[in-house]
């Protein structure tokens, strides 16, 4: 570290704002729908649209809405227009990433106070197709993400001996807390782990039940410096770490079922925080878990259970809204997927925990939550940690 | 805020009109081994790297990923990707060192207009409701900014010919251009611009890197330090703005400190002959600022490298001493909506 380094400014989540999402918003525009979810975070943080110096952006690929750098047509509609607007793009983690370049602009002094917002409005294509890559590019009927993922998924099962009732209890799980959510795409009143367990198989081990939705939604967050919480009418969210990396996509020596990048992104966040045991330092997790069997891996990628142990965690009703580590008590990926937008739901809902303000799936005491988004052929990681107390250092 | 932050090294490929025999990653390698080579580092000691791509242009979700194979990320590294031109991504590293996560940044983007139809490709960026299923084309919405200049007096059909020439005349020392020498005005392509007034569509890419203080003078003889930079947004509808102006660029110059003191040269990111006019006129620039010695965009616009090319171009000329204080612009989406100005000095 060079001497001129100064220290950073510390960065807090003052706003908050989501769309009810649902599959289909046919009654908004992309610039409806993601003025919605921004004026909600302003209204949160009791801010205008003035007081907001720059504009952070981010979606998943183009393809999906058919619109080639939509910060540019969105730039009116965000309150962008005589301001910085940047457009970040990392594959799924990309919520996440958007979220740490905003934060980027605020602890280097940049900007005092910045919108970031992420959204997806999958309705206006297919996404399963725009996740598909066309040939020569990758082996034909690949079937979207699914169909990527359920390899590593039987891998993890054969590596860790894991039960095949797992999927189906992270899944039921998951549908249950997003009864709480009244943000959540899915509300299945009528859940049960037997239908779950009955719904059919896509791509083995993956059930229906076990997958995502293909959602429409947009969720923004308003992000300040140590004045601008002074400031905020509610309690901010202060991040006490935040971290991206990446990995090739694929090679000899990649480790699919957990890879190093999530590792070494979890193990940066943790030192910046100053978390030693995350297990027990941390009260509540948003995770990125777009297919049910991805919690257990990811449980022991993030560092929260040893290496062939998360299925254990996820078992016992550990990660349960009442146990001792709640994952995903908005009901996560599982239940809410606008591709663009689930990493930073993810993020917002952790902040969101430490602020207290979750409301119905509020993990009594939340202190400390990580927020945590993949992307990619499991190659791209973002994540942040939050705390309801500013950090120390 | 005080970070001293430094261009250090620039690459770039040869800007070629199609590249069907290579990818966008066997397109990209050779730039990123030479940015590398220029300053002995290896990808794993640089801090951060970030890339600006459009999947657009290659026709195909996650084209970025492939690229980031190219780069080696192996071990695991801090790394991102902007949906925009390089210019942004650069702006990206620079935050990221100055918030001192990092002291040196790998920058690099990339572009292959080859695969498609550019004209068609680019309309996709306009409203998508009311102004894309149109299909006006980059050409035709240029061709509007510049009729607008030509009523307002602002210049002419002459003048914007002379603008081209002179050009592509600089780009005869730039062994990387595209279009070079005496190229003809041409017919009109959408009135009143003529193919000389237009950008060849091309395939290319460019990388630079980043350092801070200490770092950039042990890696560079002379370094390009950042000493301003920043970018600003207009209104996507062409009906709400004044065509023949450009207040985010004037804007983005005055916060990176353009205005402070005079700059010697400035590397525009201006695709058309017109364009030229109205950021001379945005950035305050008279005839003592040598503008796009390296031929500029007319000469090679690879989409979404060109405006790093400009931040990398300004940066090389310091570097070889031919430059203290530079500027460089670049810009995004239709009639220069959006604009990034960058101030560069060297130490004297």
């Amino acid at each position: 570290m060079s001497k001129a380094a100064t220290s950073k400014e510390c960065v807090a989540v003052v706003g908050i704002g989501q769309t009810k999402h649902v599959a289909a918003r046919r009654d908004v525009s992309i610039a409806g729908m993601v003025r919605e979810a921004a004026r909600r975070a302003l209204q949160d943080a009791d801010l205008t649209w003035s007081d907001i110096d720059a504009v952070v952006i981010g979606k998943a690929p183009d393809f999906f809405e058919g619109l080639m750098m939509p910060e540019l047509y969105l730039a009116d509609a965000l309150g962008a227009v005589g301001k910085p607007m940047l457009r970040v793009h990392t594959a799924g983690s990309v919520g996440g990433s958007t979220a740490l370049v905003a934060s980027n602009l605020v602890a280097a002094r940049v900007h005092s106070t910045v919108l970031t917002l992420a959204f997806e409005k999958q309705s206006e294509s297919n996404a399963m197709w725009g996740l598909s890559l066309p040939i020569p590019f990758q082996q034909p009927l690949l079937a979207g993400a699914g169909g990527f993922f359920a390899p590593h998924i039987r891998a993890y099962k054969r590596r860790t001996g894991a039960p095949n009732t797992v999927g189906s209890v992270v899944a039921y799980k998951d549908r249950r807390n997003a009864l709480k959510n009244p943000y959540a795409h899915l509300h299945e009143h009528d859940i049960t782990l037997e239908k779950v367990q009955a719904s059919p198989m896509l791509w083995d081990p993956i059930r229906y039940s076990e997958t995502c939705p293909s959602s429409d939604g947009a969720c923004a967050m308003i992000l300040t410096d140590r004045a601008g919480a002074a400031r905020a009418p509610r309690p901010p969210a202060w991040m006490h770490g935040g971290a991206m990396r990446s990995e090739p996509t694929m090679f000899a020596g990649k480790d699919f079922v957990s890879p190093q990048a999530g590792k070494d992104c979890a193990a940066d966040v943790y030192r910046q925080a100053g978390i030693a045991d995350p297990r027990r330092e941390i009260d509540a997790v948003e995770m990125y878990v777009p297919f049910s069997w991805y919690e257990p891996m990811w449980l022991e990628n993030l560092g929260f259970a040893a290496e062939g142990e998360g299925w254990k965690l996820t078992e016992s009703g550990v990660t349960e809204l009442d146990g001792d580590l709640p994952v995903n008590p908005s009901g996560g990926v599982l239940s809410t997927n606008p591709i663009g937008a689930s990493g930073m739901i993810r993020f917002a809902e952790a902040a969101l925990q430490v602020r207290g303000l979750a409301g119905e799936h509020q993990v009594e005491g939340a202190r400390k939550a990580l927020g945590h988004a993949y992307g990619g052929g499991s190659q791209f990681f973002s994540m942040w940690l939050v705390g309801a107390e500013p950090p120390t250092t | 805020m005080t970070r001293d932050v430094a261009i250090v090294a620039f690459a770039q490929s040869d800007h070629l009109r199609r590249t069907d025999e290579l990818s966008e990653v066997e397109m990209l390698m050779p730039v990123l081994h030479e940015v590398l080579r220029r300053t002995g580092l290896q990808t794993s000691d640089i801090g951060f790297t970030c890339s600006g791509s459009a999947d657009y242009l290659a026709g195909r979700a996650f084209s970025f990923t492939m690229a980031l194979d190219g780069v080696g990320a192996w071990p695991p590294i801090s790394e991102s990707h902007v949906e925009m031109d390089g210019a942004w991504a650069l702006y990206e590293a620079w935050v990221k060192i100055l918030t001192g996560d990092a002291d040196t940044a790998l920058v690099y983007a990339y572009g292959k207009s080859s695969p498609g139809e550019l004209r068609d490709v680019l309309t996709r960026q306009l409203d998508p409701y009311y102004v894309a299923p149109l299909w006006p084309d980059s050409i035709a919405l240029a061709a509007l900014q510049a009729q607008a200049l030509i009523d307002a007096g602002a210049t002419d059909e002459p003048a914007l010919a002379g603008i081209a020439a002179r050009s592509r005349a600089a780009a005869s020392d730039n062994p990387h251009a595209q279009l070079k020498g005496s190229v003809p005005p041409g017919d009109y392509l959408v009135q009143p611009l003529r193919t000389g007034d237009c950008p060849p569509i091309g395939d290319g890419a460019a990388a630079v890197i980043l350092a801070a203080g200490d770092r950039a003078r042990e890696l560079c003889d002379r370094p390009a330090w950042i000493r301003g930079m920043d970018h600003r947004i207009e209104p996507h509808s062409l009906g709400v703005r004044d065509l023949t102006d450009s207040p985010s660029t004037r804007l983005a110059a005055e916060r990176a400190g353009a205005f402070d003191r005079p700059v010697d040269t400035a590397e525009l990111h201006a695709p058309f002959s017109s364009q030229e006019v109205v950021l001379r006129a945005a950035l305050k620039l008279d005839d003592r600022v040598r503008v796009n010695p390296s031929g500029g965009a007319l000469a090679a616009n690879p989409v979404m490298a060109a405006g790093l090319i400009r931040l990398g171009e300004a940066a090389a000329r310091i570097h070889r001493g031919e430059s203290d204080r530079a500027l460089a612009h670049a810009t995004s989406g239709p009639c220069l909506q959006q604009n990034l100005v960058a101030v560069l000095e060297g130490e004297s």
